[in-house]
């Protein structure tokens, strides 16, 4: 039988490598922050002639947007990002380009925010994690609370969650600086519902110790985690493998609008069979491990 | 089969059949509702949220009544600009969450509704030199034309007075566009006072401080009067402003989304696309993964999309490019359940047990697991919806609410219809290998 409880350290320090270059890359470089946490504008253009990104470039500097960051997209189009600005700036801006490229401009989508606006939207995001963290927290206590220590089996569940989330973090902020993700509000979106749904897993894997712990399958406490984790993992594996298939699918075939939230799901969704798996099991074993000496029976 | 399972067989079967009904052809007339509806992400439109100066508000006016005045005046310019369905919710304190969907000439229609449009009459006194008093830049120095009402108080003289059918009309012979507007008893009142005191003058007409053109007072009248000195365009949005009345509170733009209808249905094609590769990716894993068992998934997941497609349209719900990713993400958790049940069916067969017993402790002993992670989806969902609320953001609300129906809806079709199912399979195909273990 594989023993992943007494290799629990081994996971554990899989989990330290996993999280260690996200958080220096989140103390270092911190976040590239989509416009509604950090205001401005974001805007899609296609052209109808063929127009190269430094003779866009030069037009948006002359033109005043010398802050201008520009990308081209698979489909051909630009993404422009700029300072907030108003209608009136706007259609200058749209009407400059027309006649410096000379070419028709074609503008697909238009996003601006202003300070005001993402400076409460920052705080809501937060705002939002913690409260969901809390509340999932409630409900797995109350969900085990027949089971000696209830808050411990939510916390722990809870421990595995944000090791989830910090993992995802970690992995945008580097992403930021790599390929330019961005950190804004459908990322908050993906990450609650990878903690909606990734506490699944673990659900299943402690529901199956507490139902191993009545039937009293073994006197020792971290041998029925370790069975109890084997006998879960193909399902927890199968029922993330099937949010994994449409997620995959969205990502390479639904365009780009949405490829960054269905990256940061997949993500999640991925290092969440990891952390139900080989952390939160292992975790309420150390718990226990941490406070009584000796084994204790089940 | 007890007799409760086939009352619930004959009731999924008529809710599956009601739904099928619902949704065949997708822009039948079904209760009204026609096709699915569609976020302004899909179909094009613009998502505004205005900021009103509070600072602004005339002491007189409770916040509350000054924000609905300014909202509803919104409604009534949007709908005379020819906008299908706009949305105008008032949002917070001081907020309005204008949406425009479908609606091609964003720019104009945002200058229309969104500007104060007070018009003002203004006169001028003669100065020494022939002309008109000056200010210091050299421009006409303009004072606002008051006049006594009917009730003795001085008043100025504003579009507030004016009745609201207002329209353009072409001038003879110029063709030139100009609005015709009529004023009520107390406007009349005033406006024939200041063309006396100012006949073979100029009569200054402001809109929001701005000089739209000054006649010259030809004659005293009473009761209407025309304003020139616009194009088409301008002529027309000025007739629709003066019949909605000036917004008591001047509007700020905070935040703006506008997108193409040609991107809107570039990404519904190619969600659409992604979706049913998806699914289809997911249904094959369950079959091969799970056998005969994967095919009863398969039929619950058919039944499951029938239903959820039938609620998006007869609610309605509006779904968004991110609410699409969450239906179809949905459907990847929808056969949860049943890879849980079916894990644990396969269990039981193991440990020796017959297929119909297998299949009753299959749901009976997987339902605590399934109950408690369904819970913490929905805790997340209903968080979600909160937080995009308070700014809305309409991506992040579509998504929490579809994923929310999805998954509740999902927990039905899961239990009640594959275990329905699964009762029937296993009195056809006896073999236990086509449940997933050796026979």
């Amino acid at each position: 039988m594989i023993d992943i409880v007494n290799k629990r350290n081994w996971f554990f320090l899989i989990s330290i490598i996993l999280l260690v270059p996200g958080i220096i890359s989140m103390l270092v470089f911190g976040f590239r922050l989509g416009i509604d946490f950090s205001s401005g504008t974001v805007m899609t253009l296609r052209f109808s002639t063929t127009v190269d990104q430094p003779g866009l470039r030069q037009q948006m500097t002359d033109l005043g947007y010398g802050e201008a960051t520009i990308q081209k997209t698979s489909e051909g189009d630009y993404l422009l990002r700029i300072r907030e600005i108003n209608t009136g700036q706007k259609e200058a801006l749209i009407a400059g380009l027309k006649k410096a490229l000379n070419t028709d401009v074609t503008l697909r989508d238009f996003y601006t925010v202003s300070p005001l606006v993402a400076g409460e939207v920052a705080r809501n995001a937060a705002i939002a994690v913690g409260v969901a963290s809390i509340f999932m927290l409630i409900y797995i206590a109350f969900a085990f609370r027949h089971m000696p220590k209830p808050f411990r089996w939510g916390a722990c569940a809870v421990i595995a969650l944000l090791h989830d989330v910090l993992i995802v973090l970690g992995i945008f902020s580097i992403l930021g600086w790599l390929i330019g993700y961005q950190v804004d509000s459908m990322f908050i979106t993906a990450m609650l519902t990878i903690v909606g749904f990734s506490i699944n897993n673990t659900v299943v894997v402690y529901d199956r110790i507490r139902e191993n712990m009545r039937k009293g399958i073994s006197k020792d406490f971290a041998v029925t985690v370790n069975s109890s984790i084997l006998e879960t993992i193909t399902r927890c594996i199968n029922t993330s493998l099937t949010v994994i298939l449409t997620c995959l699918a969205i990502y390479l075939f639904g365009g780009v609008t949405i490829q960054q939230f269905i990256m940061a799901l997949l993500i999640g969704v991925v290092v969440g069979i990891y952390d139900s798996v080989f952390v939160a099991g292992p975790l309420l074993v150390l718990w226990d491990r941490g406070l009584r000496t000796s084994p204790q029976a089940a | 089969m007890k007799t409760s399972n086939v009352y619930l067989l004959i009731f999924v079967l008529l809710l599956f059949s009601f739904a099928l009904w619902a949704i065949t052809p997708l822009d039948s007339d079904r209760f009204g509702r026609q096709g699915l509806t569609l976020g302004l992400d899909l179909k094009g439109g613009s998502y505004l949220v205005y900021e009103a100066d509070l600072s602004k508000k005339d002491p007189g006016q409770t916040v509350d009544a000054a924000m609905e005045g300014v909202v509803g005046k919104i409604e009534r310019r949007a709908n005379a600009f020819g906008v299908k369905e706009p949305i105008i919710q008032r949002q917070g304190e001081n907020r309005i969450l204008v949406q425009l969907p479908g609606e091609k000439n964003v720019d104009e229609a945002k200058k229309l509704i969104g500007q104060v449009a007070l018009l003002e009459f203004r006169e001028t006194t003669p100065d020494t030199s022939g002309g008109y008093a000056k200010d210091e830049k050299g421009d006409i120095k303009w004072t606002p034309a008051k006049a006594t009402g009917s009730d003795n108080k001085e008043k100025e003289l504003t579009g507030k007075y004016l009745k609201p059918n207002s329209k353009v009309i072409l001038k003879p012979g110029t063709n030139e566009p100009e609005v015709a507007f009529e004023w009520n008893d107390e406007g009349a009142v005033l406006f024939e006072q200041v063309t006396k005191r100012n006949l073979q003058k100029p009569l200054g007409i402001f809109l929001d401080n701005q000089p739209i053109s000054a006649p010259t007072v030809q004659a005293v009248i009473k009761n209407s009067g025309v304003i020139t000195g616009m194009d088409m365009k301008e002529a027309q949005n000025l007739a629709i402003q003066l019949n909605s009345g000036s917004l008591d509170l001047p509007l700020k733009i905070i935040q703006e989304q506008t997108v193409d209808a040609t991107l809107g249905s570039d990404s519904l094609r190619k969600s659409m696309v992604a979706g049913a590769i998806g699914i289809v990716l997911v249904i094959l894993f369950m079959i091969l993964y799970y056998r005969m068992s994967g095919v009863v998934a398969t039929l619950a997941l058919l039944i499951y999309g029938v239903i959820l497609t039938a609620i998006f349209k007869l609610v309605p719900v509006t779904l968004t490019l991110a609410g699409i990713a969450a239906g179809v993400v949905s459907v990847g958790m929808a056969v949860d359940a049943n890879i849980l049940i079916f894990e644990r069916m396969k269990e039981e067969l193991r440990a020796g047990r017959t297929l119909g017993a297998a299949v009753d402790a299959g749901f009976s002993r997987a339902w605590l697991a399934i109950r408690d992670s369904n819970v913490t989806t929905f805790i997340a969902c209903i968080v979600l919806y909160w937080f995009g609320d308070t700014f809305g953001a309409f991506m992040v609300k579509g998504f929490a609410l579809t994923l929310f129906i999805g998954v509740a809806l999902s927990m039905f079709t899961a239990i009640t219809v594959s275990r329905l199912f699964l009762m029937l399979a296993i009195k056809i195909v006896k073999n236990p290998w086509f449940y997933g273990v050796k026979a």
